[in-house]
């Protein structure tokens, strides 16, 4: 089965890691949906988020190439852990006077805010879960979206955990006989 | 043996003393046990060669192309098990090395290249022989650095040593800007190395030991496979007692050949595409495959689903990676090959009874009657397959077998007595045709007392012939026996078998070799006749070590033997031709 996966990534915050990483991803052939990338509270390292799609047996491929890059630190699979995520979207939405005040009830609603007014647009600032941003874009595209920017996920694990470098038992993927499902693939830590 | 002109000996410098950062190179490298450099100057890289003359105690060896400088490193490292480095400047001489790079890559072989670049003002601006060789080297590098300043300069020589040859081997390289290497820079060579995001692991866990061992004991047919890992471990002796103790049999790879004795009662031989008949056998009737340290590659599987369906597999790999990556595994173990065959074989001593596998055993010895290995022979030519099996004949224990690549290589794989670990040179993954003769002259430097034998094709001497050059030069003593069929024989081999005969572009007819050989200064013969053969081979051997000299016997074949057995791309190994179809 094919899903969406949050991968997060702690990696050296230098110069060509983006272009290792990028590289990688396009000679295995693995698909990234968004990628965003910004440095950590400790500068020597960035923390990349990533969505890929693919099975599990993709998924286990994907962290363990990423891994094993010297410049990546750490990477955890978030997929079934607790996680917060965000995602954020700057809309330049058609807005002559007679629709202004529906788009900004409307904005209002999503908890979007207006960061900027011109005379016959507007730009609305919405940040949260994808769904959320996807709900509001939609419920805007009637009016006429001039312009649309939206980054790539970003993502942190609840409460105590730390987001990467906790390794997790990967999902045991069998072809094979059941009796196969109690053994796991081994842990695979960095 | 050398014929370079030494510069006037300098004092080697002190760590932390203020050198350059090409001086500081050398010191480096000199620190990291280096005694030879293969490479071909050029403007970026000036200050190096610069500093290596002034230095004078480390040994060039000129190539002919920097392709061939990063086989001879790859040769060097293959025999030594210690890194080989390769020197190139900016652009092309970088750009020529790639090839190599990607040969070691595939094969998991320690070498450092160290590349010229232009100065780093003018990166980015298209400058004379500027090409972004880091991110052209990216995918065929285990890691590689672009450095900007000096003082960068000795930890990353440092840090390319210890990833070159610990964990997974590889190939990694340092782009060096002129005026990095001309700066002046007081930064200490580091005495030791620490990448946080590298740290390969080398013990297996012992929780899947223990798995590993009740699995391995609860099988009924049981096989292992054990590839060019086991090598790379120093793991073969391990490897031998563990199989000698439970009577498991072995399957060596393409890449693992030398790991396991071939001629050993329990050795199974090559398995895959040209593997034999009970190899290919036993992979698919077993229910217990440990695999160490091979990657489980297409040429060795085939179709996944038909390669072992009902066995069970335990997998020892230092790479996590390579672990489930084509199919699935029961029993992961991250690790180094030797500690963890140590533990299986302590694991295994502390058996009350050996599992009864006589019947598998009796299976086994059905298949090998079965599916002996073979050809036809012919009174008027000579065979492929007997030339390697006159070269086996000739050659003592401590022998380097090396090969290019295509019929002439699997022939080899096929009838050479494979006995020891690092005696077979191939290019097992990137299959690279001129591998042969550049990595026979690294071998033979970096072990002149071994004798050196290159197995080649007409296709594959022709693709790095220019390194007779660099063998005469410095007199190395290597043998060429080149299978001659005149054509590119492995892809003539599908057009017969799968294209209808079509033979598109794989006629060469290629100049006489023997005559080409001695206008480079080499010794050269050309043989015909069967009966010419072993005279011929023993000519050679002789007379390369008293003329130290490399000599090339260009050995006409029939050009219509095919290599078999062989398994036709896309079906089933099961389904191996043995050649007596009438294909």
């Amino acid at each position: 089965m094919e899903h969406l996966h949050p991968i997060s990534a702690i990696v050296l915050n230098e110069s060509g890691v983006l272009a290792r990483i990028a590289g990688m991803f396009a000679r295995r052939g693995f698909n990234i949906e968004s990628l965003a990338v910004g440095p950590t509270e400790d500068a020597r390292y960035s923390r990349m988020t990533l969505m890929v799609r693919g099975g599990d047996r993709i998924l286990e491929q994907v962290v363990k190439q990423l891994s094993r890059l010297i410049e990546v630190i750490k990477v955890s699979d978030l997929a079934t852990d607790p996680h917060v995520e965000r995602e954020l979207a700057l809309v330049k939405v058609h807005a002559p006077p007679a629709q202004r005040s529906e788009i900004i009830e409307l904005a209002g609603i999503f908890r979007a805010k207006i960061v900027d007014v011109g005379r016959k647009n507007l730009i609305i600032e919405v940040s949260g879960d994808s769904g959320k941003v996807r709900a509001l874009i939609e419920m805007l595209r009637p009016f006429g979206i001039v312009e649309l920017a939206r980054t790539g996920r970003i993502i942190l694990a609840r409460g105590q955990q730390v987001t990467a470098g906790r390794s997790r038992p990967e999902a045991p993927q069998r072809r094979r006989s059941p009796e196969e499902t109690e053994i796991t693939t081994e842990v695979i830590v960095k | 043996m050398s014929t370079q002109t030494k510069g006037p000996p300098r004092p080697t410098h002190l760590a932390g003393q203020r050198r350059s950062g090409a001086e500081a190179l050398i010191e480096g490298l000199k620190a990291q046990g280096v005694e030879v450099l293969f490479g071909v100057t050029g403007g970026a890289i000036m200050p190096v060669y610069d500093a290596l003359y002034r230095e004078g105690s480390l040994r060039h060896i000129i190539v002919g192309h920097e392709q061939g400088a990063a086989h001879m490193a790859d040769g060097y490292a293959r025999v030594t098990g210690r890194p080989g480095v390769m020197l190139a400047t900016s652009g092309p001489g970088a750009t020529n090395l790639v090839t190599g790079l990607a040969t070691a890559i595939m094969d998991s072989i320690p070498v450092v290249a160290i590349t010229g670049q232009v100065p780093t003002g003018l990166i980015g601006n298209d400058a004379f022989q500027e090409a972004d060789v880091r991110g052209i080297t990216m995918p065929v590098t285990k890691h590689n650095y672009l450095l900007r300043r000096a003082d960068e300069l000795p930890c990353a020589l440092a840090e390319a040593f210890h990833l070159a040859r610990s964990g997974r081997p590889g190939p990694v390289l340092i782009d060096l800007p002129k005026d990095v290497s001309n700066a002046p820079t007081t930064a200490p060579c580091p005495r030791q190395v620490s990448l946080e995001g590298y740290k390969p692991r080398y013990e297996g866990h012992p929780q899947q030991i223990h798995k590993a061992l009740k699995l391995l004991k609860s099988a009924e047919r049981p096989v292992i496979l054990a590839g060019g890992g086991v090598i790379l471990a120093e793991a073969s002796e391990e490897l031998r007692q563990l199989a000698e103790l439970l009577r498991l049999p072995v399957v060596s790879t393409l890449m693992g050949l030398g790991n396991f004795p071939i001629d050993h009662l329990l050795s199974l031989g090559m398995p895959g595409m040209h593997g034999t008949g009970y190899a290919i056998k036993a992979l698919y009737h077993c229910d217990l495959m440990l695999c160490v340290g091979t990657r489980l590659d297409d040429r060795i599987t085939g179709v996944l689903d038909e390669f072992a369906p009902w066995a069970k597999l335990i997998h020892i790999d230092v790479d996590p990676s390579e672990i489930g990556k084509t199919l699935p595994v029961c029993v992961p173990i991250v690790g180094d090959a030797k500690p963890i065959l140590g533990a299986l074989l302590q694991g295994a001593r502390g058996w009350e009874s050996q599992p009864d596998w006589s019947a598998w055993h009796q299976q086994l010895e059905a298949w090998r009657r079965e599916y002996p290995l073979g050809y036809q022979e012919k009174s008027d030519t000579i065979l492929p397959q007997q030339v390697v099996q006159e070269v086996d004949r000739l050659l003592d224990d401590e022998a380097i077998l090396v090969s290019g690549v295509g019929q002439h290589q699997m022939w080899a794989a096929q009838y050479y007595t494979f006995r020891r670990p690092r005696s077979w040179l191939t290019s097992g993954g990137l299959g690279t045709m001129g591998y042969g003769l550049p990595a026979a002259i690294g071998a033979k430097l970096a072990a002149p007392q071994r004798q050196v034998v290159c197995i080649d094709g007409d296709g594959s001497f022709l693709m790095t012939i220019q390194e007779l050059a660099t063998a005469v030069r410095y007199r190395v003593p290597v043998v060429v026996a080149i299978v001659n069929n005149r054509c590119l024989g492995m892809v003539r081999q599908w057009q017969h078998l799968f294209f209808e005969d079509r033979f598109a572009e794989t006629k060469l007819e290629p100049p006489p070799y023997d005559q080409v050989a001695q206008a480079f200064g080499a010794l050269g013969r050309r043989v015909q006749r069967p009966e010419e053969l072993r005279p011929a081979l023993q000519w050679a051997l002789r007379e390369s070590e008293a003329q130290q000299l490399p000599v090339v016997l260009d050995i006409l074949v029939d050009p219509a033997e095919c290599v078999y057995p062989m398994v036709p791309a896309g079906q089933p190994n099961v389904n191996f031709l043995t050649g007596a179809e009438g294909a």
